[in-house]
């Protein structure tokens, strides 16, 4: 079905419509991302969120077109500047990633080649992509180095990458996603690594970016903590499916999917202190033997002789959407 | 928040006997010059032994039955801390008491007595079980090499370990690969309560597990403390954890504690401009759209700390005499401690801007 959200005039930076990645291994075809849908608007913020297992990350990765063997996109569009991701050949996603769609990832040496100077990858990424001399590109690092926070950035171009600290570290690989100033930023647990004070840093270097350049953003974490202050909307995954999408106070204040519910009670503030904590029994299933029709039947709190069948992706708010034949409408406010 | 957190009774367990005593405490770990770096200095190369002093002079008393929780960024000593405390690294410096006795003077028996008493929960349960042995091997090997159980009655005592760390005894022929990240450190809890210790030291012992987990891995911690009586030492960068958890709180700096006092105190009324940044920079669900708060600058290098405060160069609040002189952790109010110069500034009333 189509993505409603959100319902704004302009077209949406990117469009993923009916997304599926699957990994075809000795045990069987694993649906790491089955039938996924969203939009990403122009310079908004949209928080993935799931736990290990949940596909997150495969989300990403698909639209960057890094998914590898024994992985591959068996259906689905990724819409994206009018073009369709899925379908372009291996020489426009050259031209595509890191020019019109970077990646940010949560261990920045995944970016970052370790024998090279700072100046030396800055520059070379620059000169992949467009024709620019070496000055004017050194001059565009070096600003871009501001932009993020590093001091002195002058000096810190002749560095080496392990001359950085962690979270000095993440701000380079994040000032090489925005040096060609891309219309996507996929960023994959970028701050799930470092210290609070750190992380704290980096958001509000991001949020500052989001809203000056308008690039959109998918900021993909575990942590419903980080993408409440950050995201515009977020995206619930659950066993390689979104069981709940919508802006970011519809979501997280009033959660249709029980899983949404269930996630959101077992964080310890929302919990007395002291008091046992809300939990959700059980553990994630194996995406390889999933119980047939909803995933999270076997968890659900509110699961009945329905819940056997696939519950489909539906509207049930406005601009609200969940996979769920049981949500929580009641305390949504709405007579069920 | 602040009216509930009021309300709620204060400093409870005061009375409880002292547990663990930490007096004046200090670990440095020094990287010793290899054979060319000895020689390069004899011959005057600027070079010279580093040393990290990673806790310094730290004072720390536990009760019985208290949840204390330590919290701090990476560097700032509060795993090294644990591990002295749980008395697997002797301190550099200072002593450690355990129940009043001093456990370096005990010998034989008693030394392995104590030893047994106080145990240790990692962070990453894989690397700290052995990926060789079984689960019943793991969990019942201590237990019977101390006496603590026979062999005949090995499987009957590893089974109640298992089903009180909500495990399934059906399971202990398994190895720790064929479970999952929470089951895993399920079965480290098992290990360590299978010598029925008083008391745990939980080094990050929730961090690598998924929300869902984690709560039930908290719960669990909690279930247990009121079984067993147990006193907890509970480690966390995150504070929404230990906050949910602690009876009292211990922030760390840079190897120093600059801050203590009662949970519900440390999250209304922080005292020390490092708790307050910290608290402010924590990412909180219930925030909509909100401008981050920024601490300025990184955490300074261990080898190579600030003078003073070690908090200056960041601190919003400093002034001359935090860059020359060494703060002392005062009493700020009954039961709070911090340490901080601004307590001294008159009409400041122990609260900084």
């Amino acid at each position: 079905m189509e993505p409603s959200i959100p319902a704004s005039a302009a077209p949406p930076t990117l469009q993923v419509r009916n997304l599926q990645t699957s990994f075809f291994t000795r045990a069987g075809e694993v649906k790491a991302v089955n039938d996924v849908s969203f939009n990403v608007g122009r310079g908004k913020v949209l928080g993935l969120v799931g736990e290990s297992g949940s596909g997150k990350t495969v989300t990403g990765f698909s639209i960057m077109r890094l998914v590898d063997e024994p992985g591959r996109i068996t259906g689905g569009q990724i819409l994206f500047g009018g073009q369709d991701l899925v379908k372009a050949s291996e020489e426009e996603m050259r031209q595509i990633r890191g020019n019109r769609v970077a990646m940010i990832f949560q261990d920045p040496m995944m970016t970052l080649n370790p024998v090279l100077r700072i100046d030396t990858q800055m520059i070379e990424t620059m000169q992949a992509h467009r024709k620019i001399s070496h000055e004017a590109a050194r001059q565009r690092a070096r600003d871009t180095l501001g932009m993020v926070g590093i001091p002195s950035p002058d000096e810190r171009l002749k560095a080496y990458p392990h001359q950085f600290s962690g979270g000095m570290r993440q701000r380079v690989a994040i000032a090489i996603a925005l040096l060609h100033e891309p219309d996507l930023i996929v960023a994959d647990e970028p701050t799930t690594a470092l210290d609070v004070t750190i992380q704290g840093q980096i958001l509000a270097e991001v949020q500052k970016l989001a809203a000056t350049t308008g690039t959109s953003i998918i900021w993909i974490t575990h942590d419903l903590s980080v993408v409440a202050g950050l995201a515009d909307d977020i995206a619930v995954m659950y066993a390689g499916r979104i069981a709940e999408y919508g802006s970011v106070a519809d979501v997280l204040d009033h959660p249709l999917h029980p899983y949404t519910n269930g996630l959101l009670g077992s964080v310890p503030s929302r919990n007395k202190r002291g008091e046992p904590l809300r939990q959700i029994p059980g553990m994630t299933p194996s995406l390889l033997s999933l119980p047939p029709g909803c995933p999270f039947q076997n968890r659900c709190p509110r699961a009945a002789d329905v819940c056997r069948q696939d519950p489909p992706m539906a509207e049930i708010l406005p601009a609200h959407e969940a996979r769920c034949f049981r949500p929580h409408l009641e305390e949504a406010g709405v007579a069920a | 928040m602040s009216e509930t957190m009021q309300a709620a009774p204060a400093p409870v367990r005061a009375e409880g006997e002292k547990m663990i005593e930490v007096v004046g405490v200090s670990r440095r770990f020094a990287k010793r010059l290899d054979f060319a770096g000895k020689i390069l200095a004899k011959l005057g190369a600027p070079i010279r032994e580093e040393v990290v002093h990673a806790v310094d002079k730290v004072d720390l008393t536990i009760r019985k039955g208290e949840v204390v929780g330590l919290v701090g960024e990476s560097g700032c000593g509060k795993s090294t801390l644990g591990r002295m405390v749980a008395g697997i690294l002797p301190p550099s410096d200072g002593t450690i008491l355990w129940k009043g006795k001093d456990r370096t003077g005990l010998g034989g028996k008693d030394a392995r007595a104590a030893m047994l008493q106080a145990q240790m929960i990692f962070q990453d349960p894989m690397s700290s079980l052995n990926p060789r042995l079984k689960v019943a091997e793991i969990i019942g090997e201590a237990p019977l090499v101390h006496g603590l159980t026979t062999r005949s009655e090995f499987g009957r005592y590893v089974d109640e370990q298992m089903r009180r760390a909500g495990l399934d005894p059906v399971f202990k022929a398994r190895y720790p690969h064929q479970f999952s990240g929470g089951q895993r450190q399920r079965i480290g809890i098992a290990r360590a309560l299978a010598v029925q210790p008083e008391f745990l030291v939980c080094d990050e012992s929730v961090a690598a597990l998924d929300v869902s987990i984690q709560a039930q891995i908290l719960n669990l911690f909690m279930k247990l403390r009121q079984e067993l009586d147990l006193t907890y030492l509970f480690i966390s960068h995150d504070l929404g954890v230990v906050e949910h958890l602690s009876d009292r709180v211990v922030i760390m700096y840079l190897g120093r504690v600059v801050e203590e006092a009662p949970t519900e105190v440390v999250f209304s009324r922080a005292n020390h401009p490092y708790t307050q940044s910290l608290l402010a920079a924590v990412p909180r669900i219930e925030a909509r759209k909100k401008a981050f708060a920024t601490v300025k600058g990184e955490i300074p290098s261990p080898l190579n700390p600030p003078s003073g405060c070690h908090f200056h160069p960041r601190c919003p609040h400093a002034f001359d005499r935090c860059r020359a002189e060494v703060p002392a952790l005062k009493e700020v109010a009954p039961g709070h401690k911090s340490r901080c110069h601004l307590n001294d500034l008159p009409n400041h009333g122990g609260m900084p801007v």
